[in-house]
């Protein structure tokens, strides 16, 4: 049972704050790290695989600074999001050669077993080079298995992956979840933090937005007030129907843009109240259009909420 | 010493396009001393000349950039150094392992040329040959070492290499005589001085200065390359 402790964490190069005070703990099972792009998501991995110094605060493994503790990777695994990897090298050279650096008793017996574990026996001979991204990843995988750590971090592990390949992975990290590791992967899309972690913490922008269950989180994404663009053969018209909705928070006329804008407290209520009202009034829909719904806008409602 | 290190680093270093690089330098040095060896005149000013200028002044000095930044530069160039360091690894030891392979490789292509091109332009005679070998076995270690730092320290470690070899040496080092005294071709010139006991290979440096100047910059160039090392940033590409 291993734990990682942030603790008042920030970090900043010259005049960007990358990460802003932010504390958390990472423990036993799967933690999904979400956050838009640019959010702090790799310095903070960075920074809990020791590659980089907190600016302030600490960031501890079990009570044991890791900045400058090389003794701490005999218990993290690290699957880096970069994905050379001494290109010459085979599957099997490249995992061996991990396992030796670890000083493992046994190597070769290790590298194989990390290589089962992975399912990439079959290509062990093969240059790495020549790999697609997703046997990559397994191999990197492998390489971070090969000590049998008690942490796990992964960084963006399912960038460019296929469906198939996501899968799999996602299967390897839920068993090694089941066993009591402690396992974190950082991902900028909501879907896949949903299928693999039930606990969550969300970075927006340097900062801590959210921390816990998925669903609870999830639930809060869902019932923000959502805006939507509408144009339509008689927005007036549709704009009085809508308000005397109670799923629709307000209704704003747009005369510059020719639209309505609206905003909805109630997701699925509006969602269905729209076309409804829209028919039984005659008036016709040219535009519906969400105008808050991408993922950045989201995460910032939740910094606020 | 950290075999599996060594390994690794020999394979990236050899394996790429420098491993190509490698061989075209020396062999360029061999070529001319073997079209020189038949064209006459002084022998042994000619031999000085392209043993000196051409050999400790060019060959070396280039070898040990691109060898000494290779063994390190590279992997923290593409990022696949982490999977050196994160493992419970002395930093001291990953660093005096690679430099281990640059001082071999450097002395595996440019002393064993510079020794064949010796023999062939003036046999063995007044101690020529070997002094200058022994001139590019202690100068081709002091470049490595510092050119393995420069890979730890800065990304453009090729460019501050090249700067100094070139600027700092080559040009300075003809203009200012002050210069001569920081520079690892001279006290390698120093050292084939001594050995050859031949007052044609002229050393601005005396022995007892440089010596101890090629010592201390091997050894703080590989103590502050393990310190570097050791706090190597990994910025994140957000």
């Amino acid at each position: 049972m291993a734990t990682i402790t942030i603790d008042k964490v920030s970090r900043w190069f010259g005049n960007v704050v990358a990460v802003n005070d932010i504390s958390m703990t990472i423990g036993p099972g799967i933690t999904g790290l979400l956050g838009p792009n640019g959010a702090g998501k790799s310095t903070l991995i960075h920074m809990m695989s020791g590659f980089l110094a907190p600016s302030s605060g600490a960031v501890t493994l079990d009570g044991a600074p890791i900045w400058r503790n090389q003794q701490v990777y005999r218990q993290i695994g690290l699957v880096p999001e970069r994905e050379s990897m001494y290109d010459y090298l085979t599957g099997w050279e490249f995992v061996l050669a991990n396992a030796e650096l670890h000083g493992l008793a046994h190597p070769g017996a290790a590298a194989r077993r990390a290589l089962d574990l992975v399912e990439m026996a079959y290509a062990k001979d093969r240059r790495t080079g020549t790999y697609s991204k997703g046997m990559k990843q397994r191999v990197k995988m492998a390489s971070a298995l090969v000590h049998d750590p008690s942490v796990l971090l992964l960084d963006e592990p399912f960038n460019g992956m296929d469906p198939r390949q996501r899968l799999q992975l996602m299967d390897l990290l839920r068993r090694f979840g089941a066993d009591g590791r402690t396992v974190l992967f950082s991902s900028h899309i909501l879907e896949e933090v949903e299928q693999l972690a039930r606990h969550i913490e969300v970075v927006v922008a340097g900062r801590h937005a959210a921390s816990g269950d998925f669903r609870k989180i999830r639930r809060l994404m869902t019932d923000r007030p959502h805006r939507y663009l509408v144009r339509s053969s008689d927005d007036r018209r549709l704009a009085a129907a809508l308000i005397a909705d109670g799923s629709t928070a307000g209704v704003e006329v747009d005369g510059r843009e020719r639209a309505l804008r609206i905003e909805a407290v109630n997701f699925q209520g509006f969602t269905t109240l729209l076309p409804r009202v829209a028919r039984d009034a005659g008036i016709r829909l040219y535009t519906v259009s969400p105008a808050d719904e991408s993922l950045e806008s989201v995460f910032s409602y939740l910094v606020s909420a | 010493m950290n075999p599996t290190v060594a390994r690794l680093t020999l394979r990236g270093l050899l394996g790429r396009r420098r491993g190509i690089l490698l061989l075209v330098v020396p062999a360029l040095l061999l070529l001319v001393s073997a079209l020189a060896s038949g064209a006459g005149g002084d022998e042994r000013d000619l031999t000085v000349k392209i043993l000196g200028q051409l050999g400790l002044g060019t060959l070396v000095p280039i070898l040990g950039l691109v060898v000494g930044t290779g063994v390190i530069a590279t992997e923290i160039d593409d990022g696949s150094i982490v999977y050196l360091l994160a493992k419970p690894l002395p930093r001291w030891q990953i660093v005096t392992t690679k430099l281990a392979v640059a001082i071999g490789t450097t002395w595996v292509f440019a002393a064993v040329p510079t020794l064949l091109s010796g023999l062939l332009l003036y046999g063995t005679r007044d101690g020529v040959a070997l002094g200058y070998t022994v001139a590019v076995l202690v100068a081709g270690a002091a470049y490595s070492a510092l050119f393995l730092l420069l890979g730890v320290v800065t990304r453009h470690a090729v460019v501050a290499g090249l700067a100094y070899a070139l600027i700092w040496e080559s040009l300075i080092g003809n203009f200012v005589a002050g210069a001569r005294t920081l520079s690892v071709q001279q006290w390698g010139r120093s050292v084939a001085e001594a050995v050859a006991g031949d007052a044609a290979i002229g050393a601005d440096v005396s022995f007892g200065v440089a010596v101890p100047l090629l010592l201390a910059v091997t050894v703080a160039a590989t103590v502050l390359a393990s310190v570097k090392l050791a706090g190597l940033t990994l910025a994140g590409d957000e």
